[in-house]
C-alpha cells in the first residue's frame, strides 16, 4: 500500500523506471525529428520544388533527396548516442571497458 | 598469434592496404600506356582483389564459436560501421542505384531516403538492446525473448525468406561482373563469384567476413567515387561534385525542354525493338515527378525493411558494448551517406555527358551513323545494354532515340565520358566488392540461423563445439550453391528482388523485433501470429498483385510490406492481449535489456 501511494506520487520512481522514461522521451524527439525528414516534408514534394530555397542551387526537393535528409540522418544518430550516453551516465548504467 | 595485436594495429593494417590498393590502381594506369589490353586490365582488377580478400579470409579462420558467429564481440566502432556499410550496399547500390535516378529521377530518390533514413530506427529502437541482449542471430534473441521453439522457428522461417531473396540477386550480380570481367559464361561465372564468396566466409564465419568486408568497403568506395570526382572536374562542373553541380542540373532540364522530352511518344512497334531490359529518359532529371503517397509508401517500406533485416542486425553483435553499437551505427550510415550522396551527382554527370551537345561526348543531335561508329557505343551495343535507332527517319539522334540499360550508367560512364580504362576496371572491382560482401552477410545469416537455432538450440543441444562448426560450414556451402543454381536461372532483375528482400523483411520481423523490446505485455502466442500472419499476408498480397489484382490504398508489388506488417502488427497485439501475459522471469529479462551496463542476458558462449 505504501509502495503503490508513493508510485502515483510520482516522486519515487525507482532509479530504473527513471531511467527508462528518460530513454523513452529520447525516443519520442528522435522518432520526430526522424518523421519530418523521411515522411513529413515528401508530403510537400511540389511546394518544395516551387520553394525559393534553394540549397547550393540546387531545387529543394531535389537537394533533400539527395543529400538534405541523409545528412540530417547522420547527424541524428550521433546526436541521439551522445544523448543516451548522457542519460545512462546520469544513473550509472555506463558500462565498464571490461564487459 | 595474430589477434590481441591484430586489433590494435587495425588503423596500420587497412592504412597499408588502401595505400597498397592505390599503387595497384597506378601501376595499371602505367600498364595501361604501356599497351596492357583492356581486358588484361578487367581481369587483373577483379582477380586481384578477389584473391586478397580470400587471403583475408583464411587468416581469420577460427574454430570458436563466439568468433565464427559474432567475430569475437571485438570489432571496434568504426571499423564495424565500415563492414556494415559494405554488408548494406550490394550490388544493387553499386551497380543499379545511379541507373535508376538516372531513368526515373525523383521518384526513384525515395529509395535513397528510405535506405538511410532506417538506420535511425535501428539506432534508437533495435541495435542497442539487442546487443545487450547477447544473442549470436536474431531469430536467437526472438527465441529467448518470447520463449519456446515455435517463435524461433518462425523468426528463422521469416530471415530466411528475406535473405534468400536477397541473395539470389547478388550472386547474380557476382556472376554478372565476373562474367564481363573475366570473359567466361555467366553460368560459369557464377559459381566463380560463389566460390569467392565461400572463401571469404566458410573458414571464419563472422569473423573473416567482418574483415574482408571492411576491405571491400575501401575498394568499392575508391571505385565509386573516384570517377565522380574526376568526370566533374573533367568536365569542368566543378572541383567537388556534391556541392556544384546545381548548374548542370538546371542545364539537363534546359536540354530537356530543347530536346523535347516528353513530347515525342515512341509507338508501341517501334519499342518492339528495343532489347529487353533497355530503357530511354522519359521522366524529368530533378522535377517531383511522382505523388506523395507512392514516394513515401516506398520509402517507409525501405525503412522498415532496414531495421528487420537480420545481415544488418547481426553485424552491431559483433561490437564491444552497447555505446559502441549505438555509435558504430552512426558509423555505418556515414559510411553509406558517402556513396549514395554521389550517386546522383553520377546519375547527373553520366546524363549531361551524353546529351550536351556543347561537351564532346554529347551524342543526342549527331547523325546516327556517326553514333553507331563510336567504340564504346559497339561495346556496350554488343553487351546489350546500349541501342539507337532512327525511329522518325530524320538522320539524327533524338533523345527518344537512345537507350541504356541500367546497370550501364555506373559501368559505362567512366568510358562515355573518355576516362581511361583503368577506371572501367576499377569500377569492376568495385562492384564485385559490394555484391560478395552483401552476399556474404547474407550467406552467413542464414546458415547461422539454420545452425544455431535450428541445429543446436532445437535438434541436438549437446553438439559440441568442434561438431556445431562443421554443420554451420556445410550448411554454408548448401545454401550458397542453392542461392547460384537459382541465381544461374536468372528469374529476376536485381533491384526488384531486393525491394522484395526487404518487405518480406518488414512483413515478418519489423514488429516482433521492435515489440520485444518496447512493449513487455508482447508474448510467444502473439510474436508467432505476427511473423507467420504478417509473412503470409505480405507474400499473398505479392501474388495477387502480380496475377492482377489491382490492390489496395495505391500499394504495389514493390511495397506490400505495408500490408504485411500492419497484418503483423494488429495480429500480435490482438492474440498478445487475448493470451497469458509473459511471466515474471521474461519480465525482468525486457527490463535487463533496457540498461546498458551489466552482464550481457545470454553467456559468452553459449
Amino acid at each position: 500500500m505504501f509502495r503503490l501511494l508513493t508510485y502515483r506520487e510520482g516522486k519515487k520512481m525507482s532509479k530504473q523506471q527513471q531511467h527508462w522514461e528518460k530513454t523513452r522521451m529520447l525516443l519520442f524527439i528522435t522518432l520526430a525529428i526522424w518523421f519530418v525528414f523521411s515522411i513529413g516534408i515528401f508530403f510537400f514534394g511540389a511546394e518544395m520544388e516551387a520553394s525559393s530555397i534553394r540549397p547550393l542551387g540546387y531545387p529543394l526537393s531535389y537537394y533533400m533527396t539527395c543529400q538534405g535528409s541523409l545528412g540530417i540522418f547522420v547527424i541524428l544518430i550521433f546526436w541521439f548516442a551522445n544523448r543516451q550516453e548522457k542519460i545512462d551516465e546520469e544513473f550509472g548504467y555506463t558500462e565498464r571497458e571490461d564487459d | 598469434m595474430f589477434k590481441g595485436k591484430f586489433i590494435d594495429n587495425l588503423p596500420k593494417i587497412y592504412g597499408t592496404y588502401t595505400g597498397g590498393f592505390i599503387v595497384f590502381i597506378i601501376l595499371m594506369a602505367i600498364a595501361e600506356q604501356a599497351g596492357m589490353s583492356a581486358k588484361l586490365i578487367g581481369i587483373f582488377f577483379v582477380a586481384f582483389t578477389v584473391l586478397i580478400y580470400a587471403l583475408i579470409g583464411y587468416l581469420s579462420r577460427t574454430m570458436q564459436t563466439d568468433a565464427y558467429y559474432v567475430a569475437g564481440r571485438q570489432v571496434p566502432t568504426v571499423f564495424n560501421g565500415m563492414a556494415t556499410a559494405a554488408d548494406w550496399m550490394s550490388g544493387a547500390s553499386f551497380v543499379a542505384m545511379a541507373g535508376g535516378i538516372y531513368f526515373k529521377g525523383y521518384g526513384y530518390m525515395a529509395l535513397l531516403v528510405g535506405w538511410t533514413g532506417g538506420y535511425v530506427l535501428v539506432a534508437s529502437l533495435l541495435a542497442p538492446y539487442l546487443r545487450k541482449f547477447g544473442c549470436y542471430t536474431v531469430p536467437d534473441f526472438i527465441g529467448t525473448r518470447y520463449g519456446g521453439n515455435m517463435a524461433r522457428l518462425s523468426a528463422v522461417i521469416v530471415l530466411t525468406v528475406a535473405s534468400f531473396t536477397y541473395v539470389t540477386a547478388q550472386i547474380n550480380a557476382t556472376g554478372t561482373i565476373a562474367s564481363v570481367a573475366l570473359d567466361i559464361p555467366f553460368e560459369i561465372a557464377v559459381y566463380v563469384g560463389l566460390a569467392s564468396i565461400l572463401m571469404c566466409s566458410m573458414l571464419g564465419g563472422m569473423r573473416a567476413v567482418t574483415w574482408t568486408q571492411v576491405a571491400q568497403y575501401i575498394v568499392l568506395i575508391i571505385a565509386y567515387l573516384l570517377p565522380v570526382f574526376w568526370i566533374s572536374n573533367k568536365m569542368g562542373a566543378g572541383v567537388f561534385p556534391h556541392l556544384m553541380l546545381a548548374d548542370e542540373v538546371a542545364r539537363i532540364a534546359e536540354l530537356e525542354a530543347q530536346f523535347g522530352l516528353g513530347e515525342v511518344k515512341n509507338s508501341a512497334a517501334d519499342l518492339k525493338q528495343v532489347p529487353k531490359g533497355l530503357s530511354g529518359i522519359t521522366k524529368a532529371h530533378a522535377e517531383v515527378n511522382t505523388t506523395p503517397w507512392k514516394f513515401i509508401s516506398l520509402a517507409v517500406c525501405m525503412m522498415a525493411g532496414t531495421a528487420s533485416l537480420p545481415h544488418v542486425m547481426m553485424r552491431y553483435f559483433t561490437t564491444p558494448s552497447v555505446k559502441a553499437a549505438r555509435r558504430s551505427v552512426g558509423w555505418s550510415l556515414f559510411f553509406i551517406f558517402l556513396l549514395y550522396s554521389s550517386a546522383p551527382m553520377l546519375a547527373t554527370l553520366s546524363k549531361l555527358s551524353l546529351m550536351d551537345p556543347n561537351l564532346a561526348t554529347g551524342i543526342i543531335g549527331k547523325s546516327i551513323t556517326e553514333v553507331q561508329a563510336i567504340d564504346w557505343y559497339q561495346n556496350w551495343n554488343q553487351a546489350n545494354l546500349m541501342f539507337v535507332s532512327d525511329f522518325n527517319g530524320n538522320g539524327t539522334l533524338e533523345l527518344n532515340e537512345f537507350f541504356m540499360g541500367g546497370k550501364a550508367v555506373v559501368l559505362a560512364t567512366p568510358e562515355i565520358a573518355g576516362l581511361p580504362y583503368v577506371i572501367s576496371g576499377l569500377v569492376a572491382a568495385g562492384g564485385m566488392a559490394a555484391a560478395m560482401s552483401t552476399a556474404d552477410g547474407l550467406v552467413l545469416a542464414i546458415s547461422n540461423a539454420l545452425s544455431h537455432d535450428i541445429y543446436y538450440k532445437m535438434i541436438n543441444p549437446r553438439a559440441e563445439t568442434a561438431k556445431r562448426l562443421i554443420v554451420a560450414r556445410v550448411l554454408l556451402v548448401l545454401i550458397g550453391f542453392a542461392g547460384a543454381t537459382i541465381a544461374a536461372l536468372e528469374i529476376q532483375g536485381i533491384l526488384g528482388s531486393v525491394i522484395w528482400a526487404f518487405d518480406f523483411a518488414m512483413s515478418g520481423l519489423f514488429f516482433p523485433l521492435v515489440l520485444g523490446v518496447w512493449w513487455k505485455r508482447a508474448n510467444a502466442q502473439g510474436a508467432v501470429a505476427g511473423m507467420l500472419g504478417g509473412l503470409i499476408a505480405g507474400s499473398a498480397y505479392l501474388i495477387a498483385v502480380r496475377s492482377g489484382y489491382p490492390g489496395f490504398w495505391g500499394v504495389t508489388q514493390l511495397t506490400f510490406g505495408i500490408v504485411g506488417s500492419l497484418v503483423s502488427l494488429v495480429l500480435m497485439v490482438v492474440v498478445s492481449l487475448m493470451t497469458k501475459a509473459p511471466d515474471a522471469a521474461t519480465q525482468r529479462m525486457v527490463d535487463e535489456v533496457r540498461i546498458p551496463s551489466g552482464k550481457a542476458i545470454l553467456g559468452k558462449q553459449h
